[in-house]
């Protein structure tokens, strides 16, 4: 019965298509006019046609975003990136992990301590990832490495709101290998000085 | 037999077209009437293909394929597909057994390479009675090794690519306007993954998300009124939701996972993503406005990653890793999971029955079509070093 109640409607749009495609159509008489340069679009359907050029980002369009204090993306304007300074400090994670290993605790307190030195400085923290897994998942899981870190510092008492994170997911792997020496390099968290630009 | 039938459907003819109908249409009734299991793994539909000649040629046997077709000969052939491709596309189809011609059509203005999706998609609808893919645009990334990449957009099978955004920069998850020719993605071209918005029509770009910290997957409501996305601005990344604009933020989840790759049910109540919950790897949803964080399961993979809910509301096309990366699909409430082919990033096409997705060929990424019903599934020309993230536009 649920069976038939399917096949009566199709049996009336079949017996409808039939009536006005005909089935004695032997030859082509219905043209179908095709959609030109940029037609409108209609379900699924974007058309044809060339696309005008993006105009230039301009991140101030909308400045009520970012609105969070600790964490406002402007306050990490005007900072130039010192990337030897800390470049010995990179800690490394478990695979999938997010917890920060007691083996990499020595090289957080020397970032503690760089930036205690000097109340000018920032730090910018990228997360990273190895390429065993899909590219949003690494990008989120590389943030979350990236925001693990900032969270141990700021136990240390680094006030937060001098770190800012940034993920790249697998997108900059230290090692362009596929194997677990590559993978263990990658899986890692590199830290960036930002020194205030002279003059401001 | 019982009061609600009309009169006229207990005629002889319609009768006999309704027989003819369960005979043309039996590959869609097996959707509507089965469960998981059936589904999948179905026999192609036999055609052959006679007349046609170069691209017209190419384009038909490209999109009938990846919509559940195989050619053989006419002998054998359920269907004959007969025509011309000199200066027009022209061409017929005849059921092999009635001998009838289901339709007889001539295409015009538009080069051959459309006419000849718009036949593919007037054969599609004929015969499976769904509307087909071949007039469909999808959005991807192109990605040198270095990282940085570029938004295209493309026909559905690749061609035509064209370059949305010029920047140099590192980019990621083009996510389309429901209906629109506008996208949304997420560009470290500002020195943070933004989220921006970008008009295909006038190149107009907006910042939509520009939070420190991590601004990234974009997807649009059904209605095109909201965006989902994950922020870190809470401090993890977490699912939010904002008006298209960029307006009015709402935090969706406040878990200290890392979430990622939010989209939406088709009635625009649930957004689904990837998270963690005790320990594990899984999908989950949380409803749209608000509230309790439900999993879904996802029986017989693990690490999924990647949900896109197909339009029709019936499944979950999803990401899952054990080694090595497969598309899986599971019934959208959850359940066992069926694994469909190898590759990352499934998206539906706006019939629910085929997904683009990109797969490793050779530590390159390339994009690919897959028919979900019979596995069918052909790669799209290469643009550059690693293709990856595709959106059907819907």
């Amino acid at each position: 019965m649920k069976t038939m109640k399917l096949i009566y409607p199709l049996a009336f749009a079949l017996a409808f298509t039939f009536a006005t495609t005909g089935c004695h159509n032997h030859k082509a008489v219905n043209v179908t006019p095709m959609p030109g340069e940029n037609p409108p679009i209609v379900g699924g359907d974007t058309g044809g046609g060339t696309l005008p050029p993006g105009t230039p980002m301009n991140p101030d369009i909308n400045p009520t975003n970012g609105a969070i204090a600790t964490t406002d993306a402007t306050m990490f304007d005007n900072m130039t990136e010192d990337r030897a300074a800390l470049a010995a400090y990179t800690i490394h994670f478990a695979f999938d992990s997010t917890a920060i290993k007691s083996s990499e605790q020595s090289n957080l307190d020397a970032v503690a301590a760089a930036l205690k030195s000097d109340p000018n400085l920032k730090l910018l923290i990228e997360g990273n990832c190895d390429d065993r897994g899909t590219e949003e998942y690494n990008r989120s899981l590389g943030e979350r490495r990236a925001l693990a870190a900032r969270e141990a510092l700021a136990k240390e008492g680094l006030d937060p709101s001098r770190v800012r994170t940034i993920s790249y997911g697998k997108d900059k792997p230290a090692d362009p290998g596929h194997d677990e020496s590559a993978w263990a390099k990658n899986r890692r968290d590199d830290f960036v000085l930002l020194h205030p630009k002279a003059g401001t | 037999m019982n009061n609600h039938i009309p009169h006229p459907i207990k005629t002889g003819l319609p009768l006999f077209l309704a027989l003819v109908a369960l005979n043309f249409c039996r590959a869609q009734e097996e959707i509507i009437i089965t469960q998981t299991g059936s589904f999948f793994g179905q026999k192609p539909i036999p055609v052959s293909l006679e007349g046609f000649t170069g691209e017209a040629e190419q384009v038909l046997k490209f999109d009938l394929y990846v919509q559940g077709f195989s050619f053989v000969t006419p002998d054998i052939a359920q269907y004959r597909i007969s025509g011309s491709s000199t200066g027009n596309v022209v061409g017929q189809v005849t059921d092999a057994v009635s001998r009838q011609v289901k339709f007889s059509r001539s295409y015009a203005v538009a080069s051959l390479r459309r006419q000849a999706h718009a036949f593919a998609d007037d054969i599609v609808f004929a015969i499976t009675g769904k509307k087909g893919i071949g007039l469909t645009k999808i959005a991807f990334k192109a990605q040198a090794p270095g990282g940085e990449g570029e938004i295209y957009v493309s026909d559905f099978d690749g061609h035509n690519a064209q370059a949305v955004t010029h920047d140099n920069a590192i980019v990621a998850a083009p996510a389309w306007v429901p209906g629109r020719l506008a996208l949304y993605y997420t560009s470290y071209q500002p020195g943070n993954p933004d989220i921006f918005y970008h008009s295909l029509s006038t190149g107009q770009r907006s910042v939509i998300a520009r939070f420190s910290g991590l601004n990234t997957s974009a997807a649009v409501s059904p209605d095109g009124l909201k965006v989902a996305m994950i922020l870190s601005r809470g401090g993890s990344p977490n699912v939010w939701v904002c008006n298209a604009d960029g307006t009015d933020f709402k935090q969706l989840t406040t878990s200290p996972e890392d979430e990622s790759s939010p989209c939406w049910s088709p009635d625009g109540q649930w957004i689904c993503f990837a998270t963690k919950i005790r320990s594990r790897r899984v999908l989950a949803r949380v409803p749209a406005g608000g509230g309790a964080v439900q999993r879904i399961p996802t029986s017989g993979v693990s690490n999924p990653t990647d949900p896109d809910w197909s339009p029709d509301g019936r499944w979950i096309a999803f990401t899952s890793q054990m080694g090595d990366f497969n598309i899986c699909v599971v019934p959208a409430g959850g359940g066992t999971a069926t694994v469909l082919v190898p590759g990352e990033h499934p998206s539906w096409s706006p019939n629910s029955r085929t997904l683009v997705l990109n797969r490793d060929t050779g530590w390159r990424q390339s994009l690919s079509v897959l028919d979900v019903m019979t596995k069918q599934v052909k790669d799209i020309g290469r643009i550059s070093g690693n293709d990856s993230q595709p959106a059907w536009a819907k």
